[in-house]
């Protein structure tokens, strides 16, 4: 529960869409009937984090609000809701460790275990070098695959703490960078 | 019994994503079937020939949902496909999408021109942001060729079909949340009536179907309703996607045919191939984690000693004293080494985070539970609170706007239910109870 929120870590300098991305928000304001526009605050809100620095500041939110032509607050309101969304500067890669009970089954609480030991953080952390951070998050619907991991989207799955090793060898060294 | 597949059977074809390789093996039949030959209204009478229930875990019949579609004059109606696949156990549906993206958009085009929707949308999860890319590329090709957009195929039908994503909430499964979270908003689940059918997405008509439920209207337009419902056994027609996960030797995503028996699923060689590791059977959540569990010797058998089937009656056969639910097909397996009670606080705590947060009962609630549950399973609880949790079962359900409320306390009630001794180790063996490892103390385990 964040319920004693510094409000200053949630700000950040107000960053801007690309030409291109800009683009596409008006084709997808433009995908629904005339006034439903506000039905793209989830998918901008996905671009914007992923654009525009891996989080959502104020500042971001804000410009979200803007482009959609909507007030701030439904932005707000949205984007707090949804945990996918990032509130707080994270790392550069953030971590999503699956926690729920088909996971649990195989193994995921030693994978957490490992990777808190690994780069000597707990979940919610950020390493020292803003390279990670782990979170542990609800069930991602790859029960049969467990236990898993998202980053940037991507399912790391069957983990095992050699390939834990691997893949966090692999975003270090930028193999798999998107 | 022959498993027959009806979604599947082509999946493992190499380049079947493709709109070339799809409409090869039979594809975008369904369409040119419907669009030519029959009226909206004569597939609307196909799905209710079926006897299709819906995939997605409540098991409302398919057809009669679309017959409740109200058409008022000059008011647009909306079809909005589930993909916010999210009950715990459950992956069927990104199987789906992600091996065959186009059956689903052949499905959405069938269903909407049956529905009188021109514009249709797929609500994906938002984890799911590479399917997203997936159905979009198949989406685009099929405007390509012509079976979306204006005039499809000549038939002067018209549909525009959009994927939107959601943003990481449980809750957007349940349909009035997911068209909140459609509109662009949170997924606050709305108060019934008025019903989706009547006001939905933006206050108009919309139907919600679960992906399975919608891929499955191709082979039902293709070879009829009568055809699909000799498959299956007596009102769980069909085929159903089981996704079956925990510990098994062969977990995925298995077709099959309703009415093949819970024992040859887990331990035939077509299927999971027993438990992993070869250990012991102790427990099974059948249909998704909201249902209730069942110990070991009711999983293959009723109460009354009949074999269990994988059908919707055969699995909620004895109530909630003795069986369970089909649900979403999310088929959750528990080795001897498995503690309940970790698992049940566990997929507690998934209730509580996932809480929408609208209704007192469901807010309060599964925090509650979670929190007993918490000190249950280390060792800190007492014995009334395994009463405790019955009590505040009995106030979260039946008292809150959406299912979520239940869907938190049946598996906690269940729990108790069937492994009320492991929970009173918990207390009785304090020390213990930290070390995570008292699979076999509640039934001993035979199977």
């Amino acid at each position: 529960m964040n319920l004693h929120v510094d409000i200053n870590k949630r700000h950040a300098e107000r960053k801007e869409f690309s030409p291109e991305s800009l683009a596409k928000v008006n084709e997808l304001m433009l995908d629904v009937p005339e006034g439903k526009h506000k039905s793209a605050v989830l998918r901008v809100l996905h671009m914007a984090q992923d654009e525009l620095g891996g989080w959502l500041s104020i500042e971001t939110m804000d410009y979200v609000a803007e482009l959609l032509n909507i007030q701030p607050i439904e932005v707000y309101e949205v984007a707090t809701f949804y945990t996918m969304f990032h509130l707080d500067q994270t790392g550069k890669y953030v971590l999503e460790v699956c926690r729920t009970g088909p996971c649990m089954l195989v193994g995921s609480d030693k994978i957490i275990e490992y990777i808190e030991n690994k780069l000597n953080i707990q979940v919610g952390q950020t390493t020292e070098d803003g390279m990670f951070t782990l979170k542990t998050v609800e069930c991602m619907g790859a029960c049969g695959y467990g236990p898993m991991l998202q980053c940037q989207y991507k399912n790391h799955e069957f983990l095992t703490p050699e390939k834990v090793d691997e893949l966090i060898e692999g975003y270090r060294s930028g193999t798999f960078e998107k | 019994m022959t498993g027959r597949k009806v979604l599947l059977e082509n999946v493992n074809i190499p380049g079947i994503e493709t709109f070339e390789v799809y409409q090869k093996n039979g594809g975008y039949r369904a369409v040119d079937k419907a669009l030519k030959s029959m009226s909206p209204d004569e597939i609307v009478e196909e799905v209710k020939k079926s006897g299709l229930r819906g995939r997605g875990g409540a098991g409302f019949p398919t057809g009669m949902k679309w017959s409740f579609l109200a058409k008022p004059e000059g008011v647009p109606r909306y079809l909005v496909c589930n993909a916010d696949e999210s009950e715990p156990g459950t992956f069927k549906d990104r199987y789906l999408m992600e091996k065959i993206p186009h059956l689903l958009v052949e499905g959405m085009i069938v269903s909407s021109y049956a529905l009188g929707a021109n514009l249709s949308f797929i609500y994906i999860r938002g984890e799911f942001m590479w399917i997203l890319d997936i159905l979009e590329k198949a989406i685009a090709e099929a405007y390509d060729k012509g079976y979306l957009g204006k005039n499809i195929k000549g038939s002067g039908y018209n549909l525009d079909l959009r994927v939107m994503p959601g943003g990481g909430a449980y809750i957007c499964g349940e349909e009035t949340a997911l068209l909140e979270s459609l509109e662009g908003k949170r997924g606050n689940p709305r108060i019934k009536p008025p019903f989706p059918a009547v006001k939905g997405l933006w206050g108009c008509p919309t139907v919600v179907n679960n992906v399975e439920s919608i891929a499955a209207v191709v082979p039902i337009v293709n070879d009829g309703g009568d055809a699909y419902a000799q498959i299956g056994l007596g009102k769980s027609t069909g085929t159903k996607l089981i996704s079956a996960c925990g510990n098994l030797a062969r977990p995925g995503v298995y077709e099959i045919e309703m009415g093949i028996s819970v024992e040859e699923f887990i331990y035939g060689d077509d299927y999971c191939r027993g438990i992993a590791n070869g250990k012991k059977l102790k427990a099974c959540v059948p249909g998704g984690s909201s249902v209730p569990i069942l110990p070991h010797y009711l999983v293959t058998k009723t109460a009354t000693g009949e074999d269990r089937l994988m059908t919707y009656e055969s699995l909620s056969d004895g109530g909630f004293v003795s069986g369970s639910m089909l649900g979403s097909g999310g088929f959750i397996v528990f080795d001897e080494d498995q503690c309940i009670v970790r698992n049940t606080w566990n997929f507690a705590r998934f209730y509580a985070h996932e809480s929408c947060g609208q209704c007192s009962p469901c807010r309060e609630g599964t925090g509650w539970m979670e929190k007993v549950l918490h000190r249950l399973e280390n060792g800190n609880g007492n014995l009334r609170d395994i009463d405790l949790l019955a009590e505040i079962n009995k106030k979260i359900e039946g008292n809150t706007i959406c299912p979520l409320g239940d869907a938190a306390a049946w598996p906690v009630a269940a729990a108790i239910r069937h492994f009320r001794e492991e929970f009173e180790w918990h207390v009785t063996h304090r020390e213990e109870s930290q070390t995570r490892n008292f699979g076999l103390i509640s039934q001993p385990v035979t199977a």
